[in-house]
Parts: structure tokens; sequence; C-alpha cells
């Protein structure tokens, strides 16, 4: 079928032709055409231009930990900005406050079709110095201030009387007890009473309970309040000193004070 | 051979020597210990087959139960004859002049140089699996071999140690009853010890001979001063587990506290029992003063024995007659000890007033008192002392070897526990009544405080 309509197409296509001469060729004179335009460009359209990061910038560049840094930017000519470390898009200007917990690059890129720009900055982070020492405590603690204001008294072997020099020692320790005491209400004074190693144990039990209660008494006369202070004897259970002389016995014949809180 | 009549004729003197010292020691210690001793000689026993190997163990464990005792001296073992019987039927009469029939007639045993007044004899088998020993117990004095039989008695046990050292105790248990004498085979001695760890206290108790020492607090505190009830069943000690020393009680049975009141006190110390383990005594500090209660076996109903303002401690209730107390005070200057009754009357001190005197024990008849005593010593160096309560006669047992305290009698009355440093820790040591017969029984750590219990 193609072929034999083919002969008849080229017929009909070259009398369109000619009667298309002809009909031109019958008008009458006119003037010359315009020239034709001039052939488009190329297919190519016009080149954007390239993004340009102009400034990009942390201030401060170093900060100790905690503190904050502020990263400023300008960039021209970008589709799209984006800084990394979970910034993301941002404005082509514009300013952010970071705080990095240790030294941190952050990373622009300035994206357009022109071109992709990349700045980089970097926030360095210092560790803080270790905290200075603690102011001095305004208190001392319990057993501190017992130890440096209340001292200890001694007994004559198998004595529970408080001895002359007790007597002045005990003197001195009423007001300190008594100023402790105020200072920590709730805690109480514990007086342990002890021998040396002579006497039998069981005898010796109740000799450091005599130390320990004739001492309490004392201090009870002069003035510290009875319920705040309690009694233990340790007999020869808890010698001070071990060896088997006078200085060390005398060491061991005492009453001795401890905070309870 | 004239060597040997040298060394036999020195030992002789020396025999004689002893006798006299112990006729010259004092009516106590015969009282105590009965006297004159009847020598006894205990030729090792054999063992066949599987046996063979605790053979060992069971003549020695025979031989130190009999030798503890103290009711014989132990004849001389290089003196014996080289053949001893093993069965009764190993037994001859001496036929006409013979005079040595190398072991197997009882005048050579009953001759010098043995010199023994009973032979104890037999052998050890292995039957049905199981140990058995056959043992012999004869008086060497007796005319013939039938006559002189004590007894003859079979012994089983397991094929083990621990069935050897059984067997072994029955057998000079079954030779001491003879003699009156009870065997202390199954008594116990509760002490102190720091073993654990230095700066704590904890009781332990272990068998009679030292063996099977096993801890029974464990409060890693200061637990002291234990006593035990007549029937054994309940220990009471003292402890600071919970700050301030209180008493408490433990069943020995079901191995349990049991609930004490202490009074209020800063310190409540060292109780013991009545006799009829109804009451406990102790030490109280509630006046003030350490002064003597007495109270029902959980604490409730305190009633108190002494009123001083001076240090009164270690009640001890005669356990014979649970009629009086002896305890120890300083009422009259350094600690002594006193006696009074029940109510707290008729006090009297029975130490002279030397020195220091504590922790008087009763002996179990209720006439005497062992105790420590600084007497003739500088203070602290205390010396173990017999005491007849009634006549205030005293004996000395030790003498300056490191400090020796706390004695308790043995169930049998023959024998002491005490504690004692002279190895330089504190260690404790068993004893006869007459202060020979010293065996130490711990070693580790330091141990205090025996109390001997059925």
């Amino acid at each position: 079928m193609k072929r034999m309509l083919k002969p008849r197409h080229v017929a009909i296509g070259l009398l369109s032709l000619l009667l298309l001469f002809f009909a031109a060729g019958c008008k009458k004179k006119q003037p010359a055409p315009p020239p034709p335009p001039p052939p488009p460009p190329a297919k190519e359209e016009p080149k954007p231009a390239a993004a340009v990061i102009r400034s990009f910038v942390a201030e401060p560049s170093t900060i100790t930990r905690g503190q904050t840094s502020t990263l400023r930017w300008n960039v021209e000519n970008a589709s799209e900005v984006v800084i990394d470390q979970g910034i993301g898009s941002v404005p082509a200007r514009g300013e952010r406050s970071v705080s990095p917990v240790e030294t941190t690059t952050y990373r622009m890129t300035a994206r357009s079709a022109g071109g992709d720009a990349v700045a980089a900055v970097t926030v360095t982070v210092t560790t803080p110095p270790p905290p200075p020492p603690p102011p001095p405590k305004a208190k001392a603690s319990l057993s501190e201030r017992i130890a440096k204001e209340v001292q200890d008294i001694f007994f004559d072997y198998d004595k529970s009387e408080i001895r002359e020099d007790a007597r002045a020692t005990l003197q001195r320790n009423v007001e300190a007890l008594k100023a402790i005491l105020n200072d920590f209400p709730s805690a109480s004074i514990l007086i342990e009473g002890h021998c040396d190693e002579r006497g039998s144990a069981e005898y010796n039990l109740g000799l450091g309970d005599r130390r320990a209660n004739a001492t309490k008494e004392f201090l009870v006369q002069l003035g510290v309040p009875a319920d705040r202070l309690k009694t233990i004897s340790y007999g020869k259970e808890r010698p001070f000193c071990t060896e088997s002389n006078e200085s060390c016995w005398q060491l061991n014949r005492r009453a001795h004070f401890v905070g309870v809180e | 051979m004239k060597q040997n009549r040298a060394i036999l004729l020195f030992l002789l003197l020396l025999a004689a020597a002893v006798a006299a010292f112990t006729q010259a020691q004092s009516d106590i210690i015969i009282r105590l210990t009965g006297g004159a001793r009847k020598a006894v000689a205990l030729p090792d026993f054999r063992g066949a087959g599987a046996s063979a190997q605790f053979a060992d163990l069971f003549n020695r464990t025979v031989f130190e139960d009999v030798e503890r005792s103290g009711v014989f001296t132990m004849a001389p073992k290089s003196f014996y004859p080289l053949n001893p019987p093993q069965t009764d039927r190993d037994l001859r009469t001496p036929a006409g002049a013979q005079k040595d029939c190398g072991g197997r007639c009882l005048p050579d045993w009953a001759g010098a140089p043995v010199n023994a007044d009973y032979l104890g004899f037999g052998y050890l088998a292995e039957q049905g699996g199981q140990l058995v020993a056959f043992g012999n117990f004869f008086n060497t004095r007796a005319a013939d071999p039938a006559g002189a039989r004590v007894f003859t008695k079979l012994y089983t046990g397991e094929l083990s140690e621990a069935g050897a050292r059984k067997i072994a105790h029955e057998y000079a248990a079954d030779i001491l009853a003879q003699f009156g004498v009870p065997s202390l085979v199954g008594t116990k001695i509760y002490f102190v010890s720091d073993r654990q760890g230095k700066g704590t206290k904890e009781i332990w108790v272990m068998d009679f001979d030292g063996s099977n020492q096993r801890r029974i607090t464990h409060f890693n505190s200061i637990s002291t001063m234990p006593s035990v009830s007549p029937d054994g069943r309940r220990l009471a000690f003292t402890t600071y587990a919970k700050g301030q020393p209180q008493i408490m009680m433990y069943s020995t049975e079901t191995g349990r506290f049991i609930p004490f009141r202490n009074s209020a006190a800063p310190t409540n110390a060292q109780a013991s029992f009545t006799p009829d383990g109804r009451h406990v005594l102790y030490a109280s500090s509630v006046s003030g003063y350490m002064q003597i209660y007495i109270a029902d076996l959980d604490g409730s109903n305190p009633r108190r024995l002494t009123n001083t303002r001076a240090i009164e401690a270690e009640p001890k209730v005669n356990p014979k007659t649970g009629l009086d107390i002896v305890f120890v005070s300083g009422r009259g200057g350094l600690q002594q000890i006193y006696r009074m009754n029940m109510d707290g009357a008729d006090v009297e001190r029975l130490t002279n007033g030397e020195g220091e005197a504590s922790n008087p024990a009763w002996h179990p008849e209720g006439r005497h008192i062992a105790f420590a005593w600084t007497r003739g010593y500088a203070p602290g160096n205390w010396n173990l002392f017999v005491m007849d309560v009634a006549s205030k006669e005293t004996v000395q047992l030790t003498f300056g070897q490191g400090r020796n305290e706390n004695p308790s009698w043995a169930p049998d009355g023959r024998h002491l526990a005490f504690c004692s440093n002279r190895t330089g820790s504190y260690q404790i040591f068993t004893m006869l009544a007459d202060g020979t017969g010293v065996r130490q029984l711990t070693t580790e750590g330091n141990n205090w405080m025996p109390v001997w219990s059925k």
C-alpha cells in the first residue's frame, strides 16, 4: 500500500510547490523582506555566578569548656548554606552561638549552580583548671574538735579518784565540752574508761567503768549536761600501749573522750 | 651392764625423791588427786592387716588418756619386757624356779625394773570392715593369771583415725573407771580467742584434749568471759557487739541466742549459773559501782547482793551446795577473794590481803576453789593456787612461769584448765590439780579464759 501511494504524494507535493511558486510570481512587486533573524546561540543558557564565602569566623576561637563562641558568616551567590556538627542549613548571612565540649571544627558548605565553596573554622576548647581547694570548713568535725580541745586524764594504779593533775585538765575540758556540745546539738560525748594490764580482766572491767563514771560525775558537777555524757568501760581490752612497763601502764590508766554523733 | 645399773640406781633415787616430795605435799592435793599412785604398764597393741595403720594413734591415745588422769604413774617403757602378751591366753604362770618369761608372766611386770601394779595389753584387728580392739587389764600382783583379770573387753569402731581414737578413749575410760575416775572424754572447753583477727575476741570451743577447735561467735567485736550452765546446755558471755559490754546467752544445743534482759547499766558482765541452772549471777554497774546481782535465767527480777562503794566482780555459786558465793572485791583495797551467803550476808575475806587475788573457781565438790593470786610476785604476775575454803589453807600450783590465770576445774575434779603466757603468747593449758602433767591445748593466736564443761 505504501509503495502504491508514494508516487501520488510526491506528485501532490510537487504540484503544491509549483502552485506556490506561481502564486508568488503573480503578486505585485513589493520591498525586500528583512533578513532572517540570526540563528539562536547553540542551545547554551547564560552561566550563573559561583558561591563565594566572604567570611566564616568563630569569635572567640578559643573557649574554656562551658563557655560559648559565636560563629559568623557571610556568603554570596549561594543557593544553600550548610554548616555541619548538627547545625544544618543556615541563611547566607548570620551568626550562631555554639558551646562545644571539646575542640571542634565547623565546616561550611555553600552551594551554588555556579560552584560550591567550602570553609572551616575551629573552636578550640580548653579544659577548665581544677577547682580551687574548698574554702576551709567553717566548722571542724566533732572528732577533730574533741581531739584538739579535750584532753584525756590519767589515773593511779587500781584507783578511780580524779588526781590533782586530772582535775586541772577536766576544768579546762569543761569549757571545750560545753562549746562542742553547743556546736553539735545532737552529739554526745562517750567517756571510755581504760586500765593497765596488771589487774584481772574481770576486775578491770569494773575499774574502767568506775574511772569513766568518776570522770562523768566530775564534769557534771562543773555544769556539763549529764544526758550528753555516756560512759563505757574497756577494762584492759583496748590498751593504748602494749609494753609491760610503768610508762606504758600509765598511758593505759585513763579516761578517753570520744564524740558520738 | 655396769652403765645400765648406774642408770637404774639413778632412776630409783629419782623415784624416791619424787615420792618424798609427794609425801610432803599438802593434804589438799592428796584429797584432790588421790595421793599415792598405782604404776601401770601399757605395752603397745599391735595391729593385724588393715588395722595396723591405726595402731600408733590408738596406743598414743590410750597412753595419754591414762597418763593424763593422774591416777597412775606410767612405768617407764624402756624397761618393758620384749615379749608382752597380746591375748589373755599368752599369759603363763612361771614354772618352778623360772624367773623371767620375757613378758608372758605377770611377775615379769610386777617385779623390778618395771614395778607395774597393773598391765594393760591386747591387739587390734579388722573384722567385717570395722576396727576392733581386744583390750585386757590385769592386776600384776595377783597370785595367778585367772585371778589377776580386771577386765577383758572387745571394742568396735570405724576403720579410721576417728574410730581408732574412739575405741582408744573407751578402753582408757574403762581402765580409769576401775579406780573411780570419770573419763574426760566428751567434755568440752569453752574459751576466748583472737586468732580470727587482732583486736577482736570471739568465743570458741574444743574437746578436752584440744581437738576439734571451732568458733561459736561471729561478732567481729570483743566477746569474752564465757560461762557454761551446769548441764552444759547454756553458754553465757560478755560482749561489746552492741556497744557497751552486755551479757548474752546462747544455747549450745540449738546454736541460737536466747533472749537475756540486761539492766540499764554501762556494764553488765561475768554471768555465771546457780547449780540448779535456774538463776544467773552477774556484775553490773547500774548503781555506778560494779556490784553483784542475781536474776532469773532470762535476766528478769534482778536483786542486788552487794552494797559497797567498791568494785565487786566474778560471782560464783558453790556448785555442790548452792549455798554460798565466792567473788572478787576491792572493798578492802587491792582485789581479794571473798565469800558470802546467797542473800549477800556473812561476808568473809578468803585470801589474806597479800597481793591481788582473782578468778575464783569452785571445785565440783564445793570444798575447794582454784584461783589466781599475785602473792609473792609483782602486780600482774599471777600464779594459780588452790584453797580449802573452810580452813583457808592454800597450795600454790604454778611458780612464776609467765602469768597464769583463769583456772577452771574439769568435771572429774582432778584436772584444771588455765590460761598462761609462759610461751610468749596467751594459751590454754590443762594440768593435774597437783600442778603436774601440764599440756598445751592451743597454739593459734592468743587464747584466754578456759571454761571446762561436761
